[in-house]
C-alpha cells in the first residue's frame, strides 16, 4: 500500500513541475520538441533513481551535519556518469540538450528528494519514490514539449501532424513560448484541482 | 572592446533568465518585493563574478594539467558551495550590515543553476581569465536586471484583478514570457 503510494504520488498529487513548481530551468529550456523533453526527463529520472538508492543505502552512515555537501557530491558523480553515457550512445541528443545535462546537478527535485525522502526511508521505498517522481517529471516535460512542438512546428515526436497548410507559430519554439506555455498549463492545473 | 561585447552580450542579448533559462527557481521565488529582489541580485552579482574567477583558475591550473577534466562537475559544485559558505562567513565578520541585508539569499545561491551554468559556459566557450570575469559580471547584472523588473511589475500586480487560477506562479511565468519577447529585441545587438 505504502509502496504504491510512494511510486504514484509523483504523477499527479506531488508532480514536481506542475504541482510543486520545481526543476523549472530544464523544463523551460529543453522542451522545444517532445523528443527532447522525453530525453531530458529520462536522463533526470536515471540520476534521481540512482542517487535516491545510494543515499537511502548509506543513510545511516552519512553524518547529519555534512549531509547536504555529501548529497551534492553523490548527485554530481551520477550526473557525470549519465553525461558520459549519453555522450557515448546518444551523441545527437547530448548535443541538443547541451548544458542542461550537467545542470541536473543543481536540479532542485533531486536534492529535494534526497533530503526529504531518501535520507529517511528504506531502499525499496526510495527507489520507487525516485522512479515515480522522475517519470512524473518526464511526463510533464513531454506534455510541454508536445504542445510547443505541435504549435511551433505542426508535428509531434517528429511526425507531421497538421499538414503543409499550417503556418507554424514560431514564437512557441523561442524562449517566450516556453514561459507562456508553462504559465498557462500551471493555471489550468490550478483550475482543475479546485 | 571584446570584453565589453561579452559583457553587454551577457546582460542583454543572452540574458541568463530570458534567453538561457538559468536561475529560474530563485527568479520566481524572490521576485515578490523589489527590495529583496535587489538584495538577492547584489548577492548573485558578487558570487557570480567570484565563482567565475575561481572556477576558471581551478579548471585551467588544476583540472587540465592533472588530466581530471571529467571531474569538473563535482569540482565546480564543491567550489561554488564552499565559496558561498566562505563569502557568508567573511561578510558576517567584515560587514555585518551587508550580511544582514542579504540574509537568507546567500546560502540559497548554491543551488542556483545560473552559477554552475556560468562556470560550465566559461569552459565551453574557452574564455580566459579576463573574459570570464566580464562574462560573470555581465551575467550577474543581467540576472539582477531581470529580477528587479519582474519585482516591480509584481508589486503593481498586487492591485490588479487577475483570474483566480492564474494567481501566483502562472501569471509570473506569463509576464516572464512577455518580457522575454521584449528582450528578444536586443538580439542582433552583438554578433557573437
Amino acid at each position: 500500500m505504502g509502496l504504491r503510494k510512494d511510486f504514484s504520488k509523483g504523477f499527479w498529487k506531488e508532480n514536481p513541475v506542475l504541482r510543486l513548481v520545481l526543476g523549472i530551468c530544464p523544463t523551460l529550456a529543453v522542451t522545444t520538441t517532445a523528443i527532447n523533453g522525453l530525453a531530458m526527463g529520462l536522463a533526470t529520472t536515471g540520476v534521481l533513481v540512482m542517487s535516491n538508492c545510494f543515499i537511502s543505502l548509506f543513510r545511516k552512515l552519512i553524518p547529519e551535519k555534512v549531509r547536504i555537501p555529501i548529497f551534492i557530491v553523490v548527485i554530481a558523480s551520477f550526473v557525470t556518469i549519465t553525461d558520459k553515457i549519453m555522450a557515448g550512445f546518444f551523441y545527437e541528443l547530448h548535443k541538443v540538450l547541451g548544458l542542461f545535462i550537467p545542470l541536473i546537478v543543481v536540479n532542485c527535485i533531486i536534492l529535494g528528494r534526497a533530503e526529504a525522502f531518501a535520507s529517511r526511508n528504506p531502499l525499496l521505498n526510495s527507489f520507487l519514490d525516485g522512479l515515480g517522481m522522475g517519470l512524473g517529471f518526464t511526463a510533464s516535460l513531454v506534455v510541454i514539449g508536445s504542445i510547443r512542438e505541435i504549435l511551433g512546428q505542426g508535428s509531434i515526436f517528429g511526425i507531421a501532424l497538421l499538414g503543409t497548410n499550417y503556418q507554424p507559430f514560431l514564437v512557441m519554439l523561442l524562449p517566450p513560448g516556453a514561459f507562456i506555455t508553462l504559465g498557462l498549463l500551471l493555471g489550468l492545473m490550478n483550475r482543475i484541482s479546485k | 572592446m571584446e570584453l565589453f561585447l561579452i559583457f553587454i552580450g551577457a546582460v542583454l542579448v543572452n540574458n541568463f533568465v530570458f534567453a538561457r533559462f538559468l536561475g529560474i527557481c530563485p527568479y520566481l521565488g524572490v521576485s515578490r518585493k523589489s527590495e529583496t529582489a535587489l538584495g538577492m541580485g547584489m548577492a548573485v552579482i558578487f558570487v557570480m563574478t567570484l565563482a567565475s574567477l575561481v572556477t576558471n583558475c581551478i579548471y585551467t591550473y588544476i583540472l587540465v594539467p592533472l588530466n581530471l577534466i571529467f571531474l569538473k562537475y563535482v569540482a565546480f559544485i564543491l567550489v561554488i558551495a564552499s565559496l558561498v559558505q566562505f563569502v557568508e562567513t567573511f561578510l558576517k565578520k567584515v560587514s555585518p550590515a551587508l550580511y544582514q541585508a542579504l540574509g537568507i539569499y546567500l546560502p540559497l545561491i548554491t543551488t542556483n543553476c545560473a552559477i554552475l551554468g556560468l562556470a560550465l559556459l566559461n569552459v565551453i566557450k574557452g574564455y580566459a581569465l579576463l573574459k570570464s570575469l566580464a562574462f560573470g559580471l555581465g551575467a550577474g547584472i543581467g540576472f539582477t536586471l531581470a529580477l528587479v523588473i519582474m519585482a516591480e511589475i509584481r508589486e503593481r500586480l498586487e492591485f490588479a484583478d487577475i483570474p483566480e487560477p492564474l494567481k501566483g506562479f502562472p501569471i509570473t511565468l506569463i509576464i516572464a514570457g512577455l518580457l522575454a519577447i521584449a528582450f528578444m529585441g536586443f538580439s542582433g545587438l552583438v554578433k557573437m
